[in-house]
């Protein structure tokens, strides 16, 4: 954005939220459907390929939520804030897995 | 956004549509078809038309099937037989060639040797044409043409996430959605194409959520594989190994002869284990070895799944072995249950026809959302006083996928039947027809992305489309005076549907030449 362009700098600016906004849903709403499979096929207390398979499904459903809520989110710092929040619970429990796999 | 939510939801259903629209009118006019694969591949082979097969039992088929391929392939690996099916009345037997032979030819990729029968007499059925028929569209659908499987099962799998994205964002913004229903206003421009956008979408909605779901699901550990990493320390083989416990593949051939037990009395004691359903297909792994095992699976059609239960028997002995399918758990068979509603081959005649009829009007609803797009953003361009680039380059594609598609569709069917018969590499010519002419297509939407081309391409293809029954008679097929009077249901159907589509895209070329949409909507709906 430069000076010399006032008119156009809102224009630009709402262009990049949007990119910046598609780039955390695109990659940031896998990385949360991931982190969710992962961690339910992690711990569901059932045979494991029912839990994974569990697991993958629900990552499939997982992802599209996640993408409406990074554009319904206010601004794209929430949006990130959000999935990060979301992701949180099961980043522990891979962690806490990935531990007790080691130990 | 800045906006309410709806708005958002709004915004994000025009664009996750939109950007992947043109490749999903691909994915879904070629996967609607494929519903009817079986019969497209019978239309295709005009030589099989006329060819009367009187049905036997399916034990009678099996024992045909085993000293056909007694004679031809004593020495193979693997037999497989795919028994006569109400759709499929020829008995199909296929053989992976020895070895030893296959090393000699150097060939990558396994080829297996094929032959269709006479369920009654054995004998060879006429030799028809090469072509991959209905299996072409059924490909197409997911792996494309002309690029790696990987790479064309990742851009499928991305349209296809981005049309979930599209659908549940569509039902978020919607404020009655039952109402749209029966909400259907013609003839007002932009306001029809969102009504006509809405009914094709309402109306099929539980089949265009379930369809691209299930879609997603069946290449689910492609896109998604972090689960089945986690749960099986990255050892894949070790999770499909129990999610598909199939045949136990006997590791290797004994290495000493023992004659095949008959088939018959196999497939007999399978069906009386399955209640009386018959079976489907039959898998000899090491025919006259005295380690062989013959694999029986339960025909398609009764019931929803796609794993279909399959019973393992002793090739030498014919005696029962352990059953893989022992134990199937609520999530395998969740998976199975998805899987096998994709693909519909469990669907009756009806039921068939329904899900045929949704997969037109998941057509008709990304045609129209497209459409729908270019509709609403014309005015501000002609407001401008000039056509932006990016209205002209979406008119262009719009014409190319929704107007273009059938044409590249109806000749594929035309090479199928003027192409000379013999042709080397004849399958990959039809394929070649299909390209070109989308290419031709597309290129002349980009060019010339107007009302004129419109009603050109919908001409051609429907002209194209209309005349394939005449065609069908004329180069040697069951034409309807012939297929209708000897209940030739399958090529019947081909020909009606055809001609059906034809005139619809016939009307939609006339209804553009003399409505005026174009000046009711710059008029009033500028909106």
């Amino acid at each position: 954005m430069t000076v010399s362009q006032p008119q156009k700098a809102p224009h630009l600016r709402y262009r990049a939220g949007v990119a910046v906004r598609a780039l955390i849903a695109i990659f940031g709403g896998y990385a949360v459907a991931a982190a969710i499979a992962a961690a339910l096929a992690m711990w569901l207390p059932i045979a494991r390929v029912e839990a994974a398979l569990t697991a993958t499904m629900t990552g499939l459903i997982v992802y599209p939520c996640a993408i409406m809520w990074c554009f319904a989110a206010r601004t794209p710092l929430r949006a990130l804030g959000g999935l990060l929040l979301a992701a949180l619970p099961f980043a522990l429990l891979l962690a806490v897995g990935a531990q007790g796999a080691r130990a | 956004m800045k906006e309410g939510f709806r708005q958002s939801m709004a915004w994000l259903h025009t664009w996750s549509g939109l950007l992947v629209g043109w490749v999903l009118m691909l994915i879904f006019m070629a996967g609607t078809s494929s519903y009817y694969r079986d019969e497209i591949t019978l239309w295709m082979k005009p030589e099989l038309h006329q060819t009367a097969i009187s049905p036997v039992t399916q034990a009678m088929a099996a024992d045909q099937a085993a000293r056909a391929l007694q004679k031809r392939a004593p020495d193979s690996e693997r037999w497989f037989v795919s028994l006569p099916s109400g759709r499929e009345p020829a008995l199909q037997t296929m053989w992976a060639p020895p070895a030893g032979e296959e090393k000699a030819k150097g060939k990558g990729r396994r080829r297996f040797e094929e032959a269709l029968l006479d369920p009654a007499s054995g004998a060879e059925l006429a030799d028809a044409r090469s072509t991959r028929g209905g299996d072409f569209f059924y490909r197409l659908h997911f792996d494309l043409h002309y690029m790696p499987v990987p790479v064309a099962r990742w851009i499928v799998g991305i349209c296809a996430m981005s049309m979930l994205v599209a659908i549940l964002s569509g039902i978020v913004t919607h404020k009655r959605i039952f109402k749209d229903f029966f909400t259907f206003r013609p003839r007002k421009g932009q306001r029809s194409w969102l009504d006509f956008h809405n009914v094709s979408a309402v109306l099929a909605l539980p089949f265009h959520l379930m369809i691209t779901y299930t879609g997603l699901v069946t290449l689910m550990f492609m896109y998604m594989p972090w689960g089945v990493k986690v749960a099986y320390n990255n050892n894949d083989k070790a999770f499909f190994a129990e999610l598909f416990p199939g045949s136990p593949k006997g590791p290797k051939a004994a290495g000493v002869a023992a004659p095949l037990t008959p088939l018959g009395p196999v497939i007999a004691h399978a069906s009386q284990a399955w209640g009386g359903a018959p079976a489907g297909r039959i898998v000899v792994d090491f025919p006259n070895d005295a380690a062989a095992t013959i694999a029986v699976t339960r025909q398609e059609g009764h019931g929803v799944s796609s794993d279909l239960p399959t019973l393992i028997y002793d090739g030498v002995t014919g005696r029962p072995l352990p059953s893989p399918d022992a134990g199937r758990g609520a999530a395998v068979e969740t998976r199975g249950v998805m899987y096998g509603l994709h693909i519909g081959r469990f669907a009756d005649p009806l039921l068939r026809a329904l899900f045929f009829i949704s997969g037109l009007a998941g057509c008709a609803m990304v045609a129209t959302g497209l459409l729908l797009w270019a509709v609403k953003e014309k005015p501000k361009h002609l407001k401008a006083g000039r056509i932006g680039f990016g209205l002209r380059l979406v008119e262009g594609l719009n014409i190319g996928a929704v107007a273009g598609l059938p044409v590249a569709m109806a000749a594929y069917f035309w090479a199928n039947r003027l192409l000379p018969v013999g042709l080397a590499e004849r399958p990959a010519a039809e394929a070649g027809w299909f390209f070109t002419a989308w290419a031709v297509a597309m290129v002349a939407g980009l060019a010339w992305p107007s009302r004129p081309m419109w009603r050109l391409q919908l001409l051609a293809g429907g002209m194209l489309f209309a005349l394939l029954p005449v065609l069908n008679g004329a180069t040697g097929g069951a034409h309807l005076l012939v297929s209708i009077p000897n209940g030739l249901w399958a090529l019947a159907g081909f020909d009606g549907v055809t001609l059906l589509i034809g005139g619809l895209l016939l009307y939609a070329s006339m209804r553009l030449g003399r409505a005026p949409v174009a000046k009711t909507r710059l008029a009033g709906n500028a909106a």
